[in-house]
């Protein structure tokens, strides 16, 4: 098992309904997100191109937020998932630092947030909040063990990156492109 | 779990998630209690509602935890605007009812209008107070001095008080600020106006084109579902645009156009089509009237002409006509939604309409579907009084194809002229912040200054709130039944609306307002029921439903009778139109003194250090009316002025510089804007997002953020036709020693 995500840039119109529905599903304070929308505009009118794309933690296989927590709090979970347990964590923000993705945000109640895949909702056979509101359906979770999942599929045929890739991190998130 | 203890930081957590809790948790009847997603919590309920942020009106569930907190909503898996999945409007919907700025009390004007000084009222004195106006004005004037403009599903209750009055001033500004042109240019071409939601066969179609319309940014649900679907199925995409639009970015065409000449791009594709003869020859030769009118008239509108206009190369025109005819007849000319832009969009929509016919796509699989549609008959009522006279009568032989209320047309008749003998008195405005919604804000207050009464119903304060004499609190939609949402679509839906939780505050629904006011009017019979519930049990079971059933179902889906989406390639088919053909030649344009076949009219252009003042929809923002709703403005709290990078050079701009605009009229914008230097715009214009620079100040996250472009439309250019508002003939510079008080 182990979970991952891709995000289609050429569907995705950055209308940012995956950070509401997050904010909605889990209670995220207003004035903080676990994920958010990137436009990156490239060329010179009228050559020009866009890129949108709905970013959050890349639940990296290789992670340094697991790698420098002193407590333990920030974890692998169940296929790959990478947690925090609210009560072991100090809120030391060792792991916001480590983070090359400036994925993790300190909770007004004085612990490190983030996304968690639903891991919820994911346990229950649903998919994340996100991939379930997106519109244009530009978002696919699955288990890249199994070959027959639409994410190994989609993987399987579209080209993609990941962000930062010479970070080593080994992000669990892709964007097709 | 000490440390919990210890840290106790006070939970902040949603905006009113205090306010919610500290209130007795409701009950909803025992029904509700059953049906809850899988995988929620067990004492999770969900109730079913249709979205009120915006007209798309998608079906969805609200979900309210045991504690009566409304957690989130979630589309409804089987409705076609939306396919289970809300935009982000709607699923921030729950912003609004937590909105701690809402309307709260019922208030009276204490001091002179637009100050915004109120008294605290009951609902029995400004009922009282209300009616004794109505009463006085229309025994002095007669009832025809009454208007209704709505913009939300109030108005459905208030417009049947208006007609039971004996008033058929009804009027939304969404036919003649908005697609009003459209519908006139469609009708008078085809016999039938596109409506909400259009029938654009999108997920089907091989080429989308799309003019000025910005579908992403433009958040209409289901059609930017299909736009994806599209995109995923390699459907080509043209768009036209000064701007690069998000759905530019996903175009294999993208046309730059100068703003203001897309008539003369039309015109040269209808000449391409034609000349090269790549038009669908058996579909016009059966289906259309006036071909050769229509070929006579374009012969000089070549790609070489269009391009000394519109700056487009003839190449690039062929070439996009080309895509078009290859994907004919699965090809959509869109028809766009706000199209009041130059005051000739009637005909530049007829040009759109002419597009489809040459291309075969009305009717056809990937063009435009006949939409099918379930109507509920009314609850049963007196016949309503006929009106003497309408807002019409203000303007004799003006705009006489206008197929609806304009709006506009309305505030016109408010304001006295010696050529008239009566004007409008009275105004209830519902859901349409009509400061900002009408151009010339200075024509809007004078027309205001002169009514006798004002009453506004909304959720929010707003700078039309301001002006009112009575403002009555409307619960939001989350907090209140409303009609059954009957629309028209592949399939024909019904969709219920009930409430998920009481009422916050003093707040009330919209139907039991026009009830009360009705009981004070004298006109109970028109309101022969005891509550809302029973007038929908009887209006669903006359369709073979039940409220009962709604309740369970949230969205039925009603089967088509026939198998007519499209036309089928054997069928005769009349059309609505005098020849009951496809008329290419417009009689009824040519009856009625227009050119039948559009011609091309060049628009001013901006003076020199002025730009052309656009402007357009962010997709987490519906007006003015989400400005101030918590989880909305979290993605987007203010607007900002889009200067491409060589205007910035001249004038020395920076990124995030904040600068105040003056129009061609010397109208300063109350509010400065923040500048995003940006290689998406055209030198000759600047963009901004329509709907922010509020001036109430009772909107905390709102008050002054951005500009509005409302303010600085001051020149609009009429629609001979219908009377729509163009409004893109603005233009507007910089004054840039504004400090960063805004930051």
């Amino acid at each position: 098992m182990r979970y991952a995500m891709a995000i289609d840039t050429k569907k995705c119109v950055g209308c940012s309904d995956c950070v509401v529905a997050c904010q909605t599903e889990h209670n995220v304070p207003i004035g903080y997100c676990r994920d958010w929308v990137v436009e990156v505009t490239d060329g010179t009118y009228p050559v020009l191109e866009l890129e949108n794309r709905s970013e959050r933690c890349n639940h990296c296989e290789n992670s340094p937020c697991v790698r420098c927590c002193p407590t333990g709090a920030s974890h692998y979970s169940e296929g790959g998932i990478v947690l925090v347990t609210k009560h072991e964590c100090i809120g030391c923000g060792a792991c916001i630092q480590s983070c090359p993705y400036d994925a993790r945000y300190t909770h007004p109640e004085g612990y490190v947030d983030k996304c968690t895949f639903c891991n919820d909702r994911v346990g229950k056979g649903m998919q994340p909040a996100c991939v379930a509101v997106c519109p244009t359906k530009c978002m696919y979770f699955g288990d890249l063990d199994n070959p027959n999942s639409e994410i190994s599929k989609i993987l399987a045929l579209r080209k993609h990156k990941t962000l930062i890739p010479e970070a080593g991190t080994q992000p669990h998130v892709y964007f097709l492109i | 779990m000490k440390r919990r203890e210890f840290i106790k930081i006070s939970s902040i957590g949603l905006g009113g998630i205090a306010v919610a809790s500290s209130l007795y948790r409701w009950v909803p009847s025992d029904i509700f209690g059953k049906y809850t997603e899988s995988g929620e919590k067990e004492d999770n309920v969900r109730t079913p509602t249709y979205c009120e942020i915006c007209f798309w009106q998608c079906a969805g569930w609200v979900h309210t935890t045991s504690e009566g907190r409304i957690k989130k909503i979630t589309g409804h898996d089987d409705d076609p605007h939306c396919n289970g999945r809300l935009c982000p409007r709607g699923t921030g919907g729950v912003g609004m009812f937590y909105d701690e700025d809402r309307l709260k009390t019922p208030l009276i004007r204490t001091k002179e209008r637009g100050k915004d000084v109120f008294r605290e009222a009951t609902w029995d004195e400004a009922f009282d107070y209300i009616a004794e106006k109505l009463k006085d004005i229309a025994a002095k004037h007669g009832p025809e001095c009454i208007a209704l403009f709505t913009h939300g599903s109030g108005g459905k209750f208030f417009g049947h008080l208006l007609k039971a009055m004996g008033s058929d001033n009804i009027g939304a500004p969404s036919y003649a600020q908005c697609r009003g042109p459209r519908e006139v240019a469609f009708y008078s071409t085809f016999g039938s106006i596109i409506g909400s939601p259009e029938p654009t066969d999108i997920r089907d179609t091989r080429c989308l084109v799309l003019i000025g319309s910005h579908l992403g940014e433009n958040m209409h649900n289901s059609q930017v579902q299909e736009m994806s679907d599209a995109i995923d199925k390699g459907a080509a995409i043209i768009t036209v645009d000064p701007r690069y639009s998000i759905a530019a970015s996903k175009s294999k065409f993208w046309l730059p156009i100068k703003p203001a000449t897309d008539l003369a791009l039309l015109l040269s594709w209808i000449h391409v089509l034609i000349y090269e003869e790549w038009y669908d020859k058996d579909y016009v030769e059966r289906r259309t009237f006036g071909f050769e009118q229509l070929k006579n008239h374009v012969k000089d509108f070549t790609p070489e002409w269009a391009h000394g206009i519109t700056t487009i190369e003839p190449h690039i025109i062929r070439e996009t006509a080309r895509e078009m005819a290859t994907a004919s007849p699965a090809v959509i000319v869109h028809p766009g939604r706000h199209v009041t832009w130059y005051g000739d969009d009637t005909q530049r929509m007829r040009a759109v309409a002419i597009l489809n016919a040459l291309l075969g796509s009305w009717g056809r699989r990937g063009g435009f579907f006949n939409p099918e549609s379930q109507s509920l008959p009314k609850f049963p009522h007196p016949e309503y009084p006929k009106p003497k006279r309408t807002w019409r009568d203000a303007f004799p032989g003006k705009y006489v194809l206008a197929g609806d209320v304009l709006a506009s047309g309305m505030c016109d008749a408010t304001i006295p002229t010696p050529a008239r003998d009566c004007e409008i008195k009275a105004w209830l405005v519902n859901g349409t912040n009509l400061i900002e919604t009408l151009p010339n804000r200075k024509n809007t207050l004078e027309a205001i200054q002169n009514l006798e009464l004002m009453v506004v119903v909304d959720t929010m304060p707003m700078e039309i709130t301001g002006w009112a004499d009575v403002v009555l609190p409307e619960c939001t939609y989350l907090e209140r039944y409303d009609m059954v949402r009957a629309s028209a679509h592949r399939e024909a839906t019904l969709a219920l609306r009930m409430p998920a939780r009481e009422p916050l505050y003093d707040s009330k629904p919209a139907w039991w307002m026009a009830k009360e006011l009705g009981h004070r009017l004298g006109l109970d019979e028109y309101f022969n029921y005891e509550n809302i519930e029973e007038m929908l049990d009887w209006q669903l079971k006359q369709v073979g439903s039940s409220l009962s059933e709604m309740q369970k179902l949230g969205v039925k889906r009603i089967p088509r009778q026939y198998d007519d989406l499209y036309f089928r390639d054997s069928d005769e088919v009349e059309f609505n139109t005098n020849s009951g053909k496809i008329e290419l030649y417009s009689s009824d344009l040519a009856n009625a003194g227009f050119d039948p076949i559009p011609v091309y009219t060049a628009h001013p252009e901006p003076p020199p250090n002025f730009y052309r003042l656009n402007y357009g929809r962010a997709p987490m923002h519906t007006f003015t009316r989400t400005a101030n709703n918590p989880n909305l403005t979290d993605l987007m709290d203010e607007n900002t002025l889009w200067v491409n990078p060589k205007v910035a050079k001249i004038w020395d701009l920076k990124n995030n510089q904040y600068v105040k605009l003056k129009n061609q009229d010397g109208v300063v914008s109350s509010f400065a804007i923040k500048v995003r230097v940006t290689e998406r715009i055209r030198h000759d214009s600047v963009y901004m997002v329509h709907g922010f620079g509020h001036s109430n100040p009772k909107l905390s996250r709102a008050h002054g953020r951005g500009a509005s472009d409302s303010e600085l439309i001051t020149n609009v250019m009429l629609d001979p036709i219908m009377g729509g508002t163009g409004m893109r003939g603005n233009f507007v510079t910089f004054i840039t020693n504004v400090e960063e008080v805004q930051a």
